[in-house]
């Protein structure tokens, strides 16, 4: 048979033994005293690694959301301001408009005034002309009629002249 | 440009080789016909076979140089029970098999401890009775790797423990981490999912167990120098944890799916039962042969290289054999590393299947 005519594939009994306890040695003491910390140095460098890692996206991200929220404010801020603004320039326009209105109000009601009391001296007037008029035509009676009574030549001349002197006034 | 002269010199130094060999193989075909007789005392009939051979097996003690090597201690068991000891018992001043007598008589023969009768001649039938497990250099070998390992590693989780979770790796533990990482994110992860963490310890020993040995298999002296990770004997222990602990953690679905399986007509399904149980012992084995044979080649490689400058008795043959043997050796450290990674995902995959539970059957993963 070929294995018996090589040595070489025929195992040997004796190292067969010495290989299975060296290897179970080797496995119970690198698992015990290496592979067993080892691992677990490996494993926890690892976490920290990704713990770290994880944190600073987390950090980015809240750093990237107060910039959104810082320009989201000043947005705000400036809308605001905007709108301030405008609301302020209505309130002056406003401000304005009612007192150029009540100006205007207070102006026609002023030259209403003056006209009514224009109008009230202007009557006084007519009635002061009246009452003189009527007393100076009295007079004028109150004299034609006296000296009638005493020329009447001289009565008529002198209600020719009286009629002049009305004429001329 | 660098490559370009490498490459060049590839091409020059292998067209010199095909040359020489060709004209020198006529020469050593006639130098069989001048020398027929001649055994192995004469230069011209280097025995590459059995140099190559004796490199490739294991060993009662382990060779330094010359006529210097380590003697092991023996252990045997016969019916007379254990016995122990040293290999420096078993060979004589210029290192020939010398009988030692112990409970039997011993002597090594080929390699292997037979018992021999009183007129020197093998007994066969006694020598079925020797159980040897002797520490040999690849045991020897062997314990010096867990050792290494151990210290190795034991220091890396140390140096875990003094420089906290938070500072980089430092030095050593710097060069080990990726390694670590890649066998799980390379090897684990892809084939066991979540429960990965579970079988990390098995396949980070059985990397690091069968890398370190083929790393130390390169290495030409001591304490290198062993064949352990080209030897069937490793290679079937390690392929043996991947069996039990595969077929340990088989869910119902991995039963399923060798006995019975599911979606297919009952023929077929009869069929398929005994190719799959049969699959079942061919994953392991096919581990087992793989390592052993891609080792092994390359040792077998590697001194067939050296091998030429005594073939040609010329000193100008280690111009073309050194820089091939150079290249050779560079490729089997990438082999190394690669027959690691291929034994410890092959097992991580097998795992992953027998721990997989199936949701549709159109995804399954077919047996190598």
């Amino acid at each position: 048979m070929l294995l018996e005519i090589n040595p070489l594939v025929l195992p040997d009994p004796g190292l067969l033994i010495w290989s299975t306890l060296a290897f179970l040695i080797l496995l119970f003491v690198l698992g015990k005293f290496a592979w067993k910390p080892i691992m677990k140095a490996i494993g926890e460098r690892e976490k920290g690694i990704n713990d770290a890692i994880a944190t600073a996206e987390k950090v980015k991200a809240e750093m990237a959301q107060l910039k959104s929220d810082n320009e989201k404010l000043l947005a705000e801020a400036r809308e605001e301001r905007a709108q301030i603004l405008a609301e302020a320039k209505a309130i002056k326009d406003k401000i304005i408009n009612e007192a150029k209105e009540q100006a205007k109000a207070e102006a026609a009601k002023i030259q209403a005034d003056t006209l009514q009391s224009i109008e009230n001296q202007k009557m006084a007037a007519v009635v002061d002309l009246k009452n003189q008029v009527g007393n100076l035509v009295v007079e004028v009676a109150e004299k034609v009629l006296r000296r009638e009574l005493s020329d009447k030549g001289q009565q008529e001349h002198y209600i020719k002249q009286l009629s002049d002197e009305i004429k001329l006034n | 440009m660098m490559s370009k002269s490498v490459k060049s010199l590839l091409v020059a130094v292998f067209s010199l080789f095909i040359i020489f060999n060709s004209n020198v193989s006529f020469a050593q075909e006639n130098g069989k016909e001048h020398h027929p007789s001649e055994n192995t005392e004469h230069k011209g009939d280097f025995d590459v076979t059995g140099f190559i051979l004796d490199h490739v097996k294991d060993h009662h003690s382990w060779h330094l140089w010359g006529h210097t090597s380590i003697p092991l201690p023996v252990i045997i068991k016969t019916d007379k029970g254990f016995e122990f000891f040293s290999s420096s018992k078993l060979s004589g001043e210029h290192h020939e098999p010398v009988v030692y007598q112990g409970n039997y008589a011993y002597k090594l023969v080929e390699g292997k401890i037979k018992i021999v009768n009183a007129d020197g001649t093998v007994n066969e039938e006694d020598s079925k009775k020797v159980f040897d497990i002797s520490i040999t250099k690849n045991v020897a070998s062997m314990f010096l790797t867990v050792l290494l390992l151990i210290w190795i590693f034991t220091g890396v989780a140390r140096a875990y423990q003094k420089t906290g979770v938070k500072s980089a790796p430092k030095g050593f533990q710097s060069f080990i981490e990726p390694i670590i990482l890649f066998v799980r994110d390379e090897v684990a992860k892809p084939y066991l999912g979540h429960q990965y963490a579970r079988f990390m310890p098995f396949l980070l020993t059985i990397f690091f167990f069968i890398w370190i040995n083929n790393l130390l298999g390169l290495v030409p002296f001591f304490p290198g120098g062993a064949n352990l990770s080209g030897n069937i004997a490793f290679t079937l222990a390690l392929a043996l944890f991947t069996f039990i602990i595969v077929n340990v953690n088989g869910k119902k679905d991995y039963w399923k799916h060798i006995f019975w399986m599911p979606g297919l007509p009952t023929p077929m399904k009869i069929f398929l039962m005994p190719i799959e149980v049969l699959g079942v012992f061919i994953k392991p084995i096919s581990l087992t042969i793989r390592l052993f044979a891609n080792i092994t080649a390359g040792h077998i490689l590697v001194m067939s290289l050296i091998s030429l400058i005594f073939i040609f008795e010329s000193v100008f043959a280690s111009a073309m054999a050194v820089p091939f043997t150079v290249f050779i050796s560079v490729i089997e450290l990438l082999v190394g590393f690669l027959q690691a990674f291929i034994f410890a995902m092959l097992s991580a995959l097998y795992i992953g299947m027998a721990i997989e539970e199936h949701h549709d059957h159109h995804e399954d993963i077919p047996v190598i």
